[in-house]
């Protein structure tokens, strides 16, 4: 080999080699100089989430499926402050001060029964309905300037995508991670077990193929709560994909069932 | 001849095997790029359990499992006094228990010594559930004919971030430690989500023999700075009431004593106690709503004291 050409060859090739290692950046021959726009979170996700889902109760059928006994927490991690409140859960009193939707915050509505619909109501934000409760949850991708709105039930959502491979947006694979908080306080159950408004929910979506060509959505909630729990409240909820809409069947919140 | 000279000469002999080694690195890089895809998982996982907090407390629960009639009745045939045999005392739990059981995880990788590559990944045993070994080098399901055993077999693969392993060639065994069985012909899908410190693992149980449907379950773990053993405790068998030769506790289902237990305690439906797979989904909970007579204020068994 001419050595004239070997050491520029070894350059090129060493740069290369470092590139493609280190930072996984992609070397445009043709226009070394430019920067492609980065993809819109909607045009890069890496799992589809898209579609009409129902929940899978195979787990705490009774404190899900049916309204638990009042003073029932078992298995929620909570503080004595917060024990007072679930013996005075009063619902007769929620429903009079508009206070129905307690048990559907986004702590709580992941596991509540029923079906989610799952949209992008633009390229930089995901939309999720539920059916119980008719809630509406916005996971944005690019915080809002606006500062911080009054606090509601559904909170304000911060959704990044979590990929394997560095982060590499090629790799078609990985999670959805959002985080939301400025909730109104409300209930992680039906029967009154709270969460104060200084709550803070951290939500992995993983998708999964099932038997027989179906698709699975596993939802990872973790609850930090500084007021009414001891420790995180952790709990995973399972979402089976549908083919379409026909059994969307939207019902108002009820603080009783 | 000088020392330039010299190194002239050996870059001038070498440059073709030096450019076809950067060549070969250079192909070679995305390879390396799914390995960095891949999650730790090694460590010990504690489990966090505040979900499915009722799972197996009473004989007769079969609350989200979806059983058909085969595998409703051999459930309710079940006898928990059959764990008094002395045969049957150390039989332990199903692969599945990993994620169904109050248990933490041990997880550790076993590499090739040469090629630095992971030949497996193990869940470690406990006192009664088998470790699980998933092996990663491609080597194939053994044939049908094979030994079943309590821990099964299991290959693994990745998927981006997330560890996917198959599981086959497990004993019959129970879904739960109060019956609900599991045939010899269950598979087993596992997958092992990591985010930061939590461990989500989902295991979806596909039984022709017992099951209406796929059976899913998920759980989560948080990693621990404190070791877990790799095994538990060995389990030791001992005189607990039933002698040889005695019959095999069991009822006959259609005179279970228990079968109304929870409907009772808690107003259930039985439909739902007894694994109906209609009843896992929320159309369900409309279909009852009307029947339904709230639970009187909890008095015993409602949670752990919160600390003082």
């Amino acid at each position: 080999m001419n050595r004239r050409l070997f050491f520029p060859l070894c350059l090129v090739s060493l740069s290369a080699l470092l590139a493609v290692l280190l930072a996984g950046v992609r070397v445009s021959a043709q226009n070394p100089g430019a920067q492609p726009p980065a993809p819109t979170p909607r045009a890069s996700a890496p799992i589809d989430l898209t579609g009409y889902w129902v929940s899978v109760v195979n787990e705490d059928w009774r404190y899900r499926m049916v309204t638990p006994a009042k003073g029932d927490y078992k298995g929620v991690p909570i503080t004595r402050e917060a024990l007072q409140i679930v013996n005075a859960w009063n619902p007769a009193a929620d429903e009079a001060a508009g206070n129905q939707c307690r048990s559907y915050g986004a702590a709580a509505i992941m596991r509540v029964p029923g079906r989610i619909h799952i949209t992008w109501q633009d390229d930089n934000t995901l939309k999720l309905d539920t059916d119980a409760g008719t809630q509406t949850r916005l996971f944005r991708f690019v915080t809002p300037a606006a500062p911080p709105a009054q606090p509601t039930w559904q909170g304000q959502s911060v959704a990044r995508w979590e990929r394997p491979g560095r982060g590499n947006p090629a790799v078609k694979a990985g999670s959805l991670a959002v985080t939301t908080t400025n909730m109104k306080a409300g209930y992680l159950r039906k029967n009154g077990v709270p969460y104060s408004d200084a709550a803070r929910v951290t939500e992995y979506f993983d998708v999964s193929p099932m038997p027989g060509n179906g698709q699975l959505i596993v939802v990872t909630t973790i609850v930090d709560d500084p007021r009414y729990l001891t420790q995180q409240f952790i709990v995973s909820s399972q979402f089976k994909k549908e083919a379409d809409g026909s059994k969307w069947d939207p019902t108002p919140c009820s603080a009783t069932w | 001849m000088g020392s330039h000279a010299v190194l002239g000469h050996m870059v001038r002999i070498r440059a073709p095997r030096i450019a076809f080694v950067l060549l070969v690195l250079l192909l070679w890089a995305p390879l390396t790029r799914s390995v960095f895809a891949q999650a730790e998982l090694s460590g010990s996982w504690n489990p966090r359990n505040t979900e499915d907090v009722s799972r197996d407390s009473y004989p007769v629960d079969y609350l989200g499992l979806p059983l058909n009639d085969e595998g409703r009745t051999k459930a309710l045939s079940y006898n928990e006094g059959q764990l008094a045999m002395v045969e049957r005392q150390c039989e332990g739990w199903p692969a599945v228990y990993f994620v169904q059981g109050p248990f933490g995880l041990k997880i550790w990788a076993d590499t090739d010594p040469i090629k630095g590559s992971i030949v497996s990944w193990t869940i470690g045993a406990w006192e009664d559930r088998a470790p699980i070994t998933i092996w990663m080098d491609g080597r194939p399901h053994p044939s049908q004919y094979a030994e079943h055993t309590r821990g099964g077999f299991t290959t693994g693969r990745w998927e981006g971030d997330t560890l996917v392993a198959e599981t086959t060639h497990m004993k019959a065994g129970f879904l739960r430690k109060n019956g609900p069985p599991m045939s010899d012909q269950a598979t087993m899908t596992s997958r092992f989500w990591r985010h930061g410190d939590i461990l989500t693992v989902l295991a979806v149980v596909d039984d022709p023999i017992y099951l209406a449907e796929p059976h899913i379950v998920t759980k989560s773990f948080g990693l621990s700075t404190t070791p877990m053993l790799p095994v538990g405790p060995p389990c030791v068998t001992t005189f607990e009431g039933k002698r040889p030769g005695e019959p095999v506790p069991h009822f006959v289902p259609e005179k279970n004593p228990f079968v109304d237990e929870l409907t009772k305690l808690y107003n259930l439906p039985r439909a739902a106690v007894l694994g109906e797979a209609e009843t896992l989904y929320p159309e369900y909970r409309k279909k009852i709503k009307a029947t339904y007579v709230p639970r009187e204020p909890c008095k015993t068994d409602c949670g752990a004291p919160p600390a003082r």
